[in-house]
């Protein structure tokens, strides 16, 4: 069964893995170690997949050339995370944006800091990246101000869909075998030599080995399973705010700041979805779960948007949203097989996960597989297409039989949201609806459609708008 | 890609696009289309389920869903064919003589071309996000739109004991709207010293057992699945939490004008509409704008006269008689407490040449930035060509009538000004 709905009771035999936490990482694991023939279960507490750290970030396919230097573990899972994406991305339909990214130096002394940044890049393997001149820079994006002094170019930076993209790894992974239980918490566990018994609130539940890919929590996974950590997660707040889709035409790449010690400053970049992004701030905070928004922060945004680009001004914001970024105390991810508890911990992957998933899961194989643990892969691996929904894509409202279009803003139609909640991994509320299909994320925030789309979705799912009939 | 031709295509079967498709049909333009992409005509009164509604259209008053239905039904007996379920995708230069538009249809994609496009898309209200409002997304934040949909078309409650953000008129249509369906609003919120709609209309919240919070900014939503509570601030700046179960964002409408601005006509960023001239033409001439689109807001029966006045330029422009601008005089102000005005461009045809029907948009429609008495003047240099004294609030239209065009035949220079009193 690849998902247990939340009446199933969930098997009491011994599963080979179990991974905690649905988030990208979490997904890319599933895929991996699925493709591999282990048998496995994913475990998310939440009702819905990617429901905590990677709600939210800035859909950048990093190429790693800002990265920690080889030999780190964000590097290699950068690389190999980056070259897998483009592998496989096809494949599984799942779009890709080859749009390049610019640093831009806005003083003489930032501009002779993109040498270092170049040296970075190369150091990293990024081979093609170079310096260009202001002339250059205004060719290439005539909208940007006219005090840009120069710019590092990065041409293999790309924007992903970060949505589909871990949502296809782990359909993959119950294609190929695995499954998946939401609403399904951990609350403890206990090791034997041999396998692990874990409580949930779904239940006991057996296995072998356990992968923490619990993002926000995973410190606390590891106290409660392991009794130590490595590290405490340092929640890092980022905030967004998102232009119209009117605003899509003032660039063609990914604008990035050169970064200071402190931060990696505000980008401002294309979404998949034709949209413009400007974030994100970096806030520490203690709460791993508050998400919220801030004026002033906002207002902020904004203002840099404009600075960058001063033709924002005359462009409306279409939605303003938060993510909260697992950071720890250390610059580097927290990969470890505790190899006598049959225990990985995938930990502090503070910013770079979309990118870095695939190898992620690569790395963690290798290290299981190393450790003398063998499977027999599956004879036809299945490889699903996902729906498809980036700017560029034909889309639902092409076709014949599509229901009209139900989303105006975002041009959703009836039967894409059929669809999707007919279809695998269904949403069980309006925000996982909306993740999924887009509906009632566009410039209107629901003034058109809130009305139709609570009467489509009525019974369907456990979370929507309306309290009572009248 | 199927595709189709007609004389004029409307985008919109709100009340501006459906008395102009009217109009054109009465005075024998036969292919007409309207095009509504929701799956029912009539806009925004659709939702509006209270009165009044259809005195200067219809010499009755009637409420939101029968002046859309009357006016649906009249427009097709008046022979206009009015096509729902239908977004009109993008607009441009099509190939060869018409105009161009890409649409969606149940079944699929298709072209249209129109000798007219006229584009009423009308207006909404500005939501939660574009307001930069801190706190968290939890269920339960909708604006006033949505509301009267979900209420008076679906029946169905999306909270208890919301807020109310804004005093405009419709806000008071939003706490009319929760009182028809049993829902009682804890407060309403205003960061200006006034109501912003009719002064009396204060006198209502406290009769529905609604709080009345003048000077009363919103700072933050609460809630981790529903709103939970809010934060307000008043004049004292110091924060107070309330309760509540919802958000309502009321009013600050804004232009749907998405269509145009990926378009190749020219926009007027103050009003967020298109520019048009006096006869409601865009830059490119065979498109047309009209309704609330260009002025947001206004009310239902005048953007339907506004509709029929428009149906004149748009049959003279069919047969030729709307005569190709010799020259286009562009109105500009510096002041900073016009928000925005209509039309920005007067047309003015070679001396002589064919005459031209009555404008539409014979006066000036404008909107003030905050509340103010004082003189508006439209001049040309140090010359002033009319003026006109004005007491008036935000959201609220002010008219300055337009000189005749020949007496603008001369003028080197439009300059919109206000003086305050």
């Amino acid at each position: 069964m690849p998902e247990y709905s939340a009446s199933d009771s969930l098997p009491s035999d011994v599963f080979d893995i179990i991974i905690v936490g649905s988030g990208v990482v979490g997904c890319a694991m599933a895929r991996r170690f699925a493709m591999e023939g282990a048998r496995l279960l994913v475990i998310e507490k939440s009702g819905d997949i990617l429901d905590g750290a990677s709600k939210a970030n800035s859909a950048i396919l990093h190429t790693g050339f800002d990265a920690p230097p080889p030999g780190s573990q964000e590097h290699g899972c950068l690389v190999e995370g980056y070259r897998e994406y483009l592998e496989i991305h096809a494949r599984l339909n799942l779009p890709l944006l080859e749009c390049g990214a610019l640093v831009l130096a806005w003083s003489e002394a930032e501009a002779e800091r993109l040498d270092s940044l170049l040296q970075n890049a190369r150091r990293n393997g990024v081979s093609n990246a170079r310096i260009i001149g202001a002339s250059e820079v205004r060719a290439r994006e005539p909208e940007v101000s006219d005090s840009v002094e120069a710019a590092l170019e990065i041409p293999g930076e790309s924007v992903v869909d970060p949505w589909s993209a871990p949502y296809a790894y782990l359909l993959q992974a119950l294609e190929n075998g695995a499954s998946l239980a939401r609403n399904c918490e951990l609350s403890g566990g206990h090791f034997d030599g041999e396998q692990w018994q874990l409580e949930t609130s779904r239940g006991h539940l057996y296995t072998r080995q356990v992968i923490n890919c619990a993002g926000l929590y995973g410190d606390r996974i590891n106290h409660m399973l392991i009794g130590e950590s490595d590290f405490g997660i340092r929640p890092r707040k980022g905030q967004f705010v998102v232009y119209d889709k009117s605003a899509r035409g003032l660039l063609r790449s990914i604008l990035l700041p050169v970064p200071t010690e402190i931060t990696k400053g505000v980008v401002v970049c294309p979404t998949i979805f034709g949209n413009l992004l400007v974030g994100p701030t970096a806030e520490e905070q203690e709460s791993r779960s508050d998400a919220s928004v801030d004026s002033d922060e906002l207002h902020a945004l904004t203002e840099r948007g404009m600075q960058i680009l001063p033709g924002l001004r005359q462009h409306s914001v279409t939605a303003t949203y938060a993510g909260l970024r697992p950071a720890s105390e250390h610059k580097d991810y927290q990969i470890k097989w505790y190899a006598r508890q049959n225990y990985c911990c995938v930990g502090g992957i503070r910013s770079t996960g979309l990118s870095a998933a695939l190898g992620i899961a690569g790395l963690v194989y290798r290290q299981y597989r190393d450790n003398g643990n063998r499977h027999q892969p599956p004879v036809d691996c299945r490889w699903p297409r996902v729906a498809r929904i980036a700017e560029t894509d034909p889309r639902d409202w092409q076709q014949a039989g599509n229901g009209g279009i139900l989303c105006h803003c975002e041009l959703v139609t009836r039967r894409e949201i059929l669809q999707a909640l007919d279809g695998p991994l269904a949403p069980d509320s309006l925000a996982g609806l909306k993740r999924r299909t887009r509906a009632g994320m566009g410039r209107c925030q629901g003034f058109y459609c809130s009305a139709e789309l609570c009467e489509l979705t009525e019974g369907r799912m456990s979370q929507t708008l309306p309290v009572a009939r009248k | 890609m199927n595709s189709e031709h007609c004389r004029v295509a409307i985008i919109g079967a709100g009340p501006s696009g459906l008395a102009l498709a009217g109009e054109l049909a009465q005075a024998g333009i036969d292919d007409v289309i309207v095009l509504e992409r929701e799956t029912s005509a009539g806009g925004i009164p659709r939702h509006c389920g209270h009165s009044p509604f259809g005195l200067r259209e219809f010499h009755r008053v009637v409420t939101g869903p029968g002046y859309a239905r009357r006016m649906v039904a009249r427009a097709r007996e008046q022979g206009v064919m009015v096509r729902t379920g239908v977004t009109v995708i993008t607009i441009g230069p099509g190939i060869g003589p018409g105009r161009r538009l890409i649409l969606s249809t149940p079944d699929g994609s298709q072209t249209l071309d129109a000798e007219k496009i006229v584009i009423c898309t009308g207006n909404r209200e500005t939501p939660r996000a574009p307001r930069l409002v801190s706190g968290s997304r939890p269920l339960g934040i909708i604006n006033t739109g949505a509301l009267q949909s979900l209420i008076y078309l679906k029946q169905r409650l999306p909270f208890k004991r919301p807020l109310i953000v804004g005093s405009e008129l419709v806000s008071f249509s939003a706490l009319l709207t929760c009182r028809h369906a049993g829902i009682r609003p804890v407060a309403m919120v205003d960061s200006q010293a006034r109501v912003t709609a009719w002064p009396v209309a204060a006198l209502l919240p406290p009769l529905l057992g609604t709080r009345l919070l003048l000077n009363t900014r919103l700072k933050a939503i609460h809630g981790v699945e529903r709103v939970e509570a809010v934060e307000l601030v008043g004049t004292n700046g110091a924060p107070e939490r309330l309760e509540c179960d919802g958000v309502i964002f009321s009013g600050r409408f804004v232009s749907e004008s998405s269509l145009v601005k990926v378009s190749h006509l020219e926009m007027d960023a103050a009003s967020g509409g298109p520019r048009i001239d006096q006869y409601g033409r865009c830059s490119d001439p065979d498109y047309f704008a009209c309704g609330n689109m260009l002025h947001p807001v206004d009310t239902a029966g005048w953007c339907w006269s506004e509709g029929r006045a428009t149906a004149a330029s748009v049959a003279a422009s069919l047969d030729g008689r709307l005569a190709a601008s010799e020259r286009k005089l562009a109105i500009t102000t510096d002041s900073a407490e016009i928000r925005y005005f209509t039309p920005q461009v007067i047309a003015l045809p070679a001396a002589g040449a064919i005459t031209n029907p009555r404008a539409p948009h014979h006066q000036l429609q404008i909107r003030l930035q905050r509340e103010a008495t004082g003189r508006l003047v439209l001049r040309d240099g140090e010359h002033v060509l009319c003026a006109r004294k004005i007491r008036a609030r935000p959201e609220r239209r002010v008219l300055l009538p337009l000189p005749a065009l020949e007496s603008l035949r001369q003028c080197q220079t439009l300059t919109l000004d206000f003086q305050p009193a």
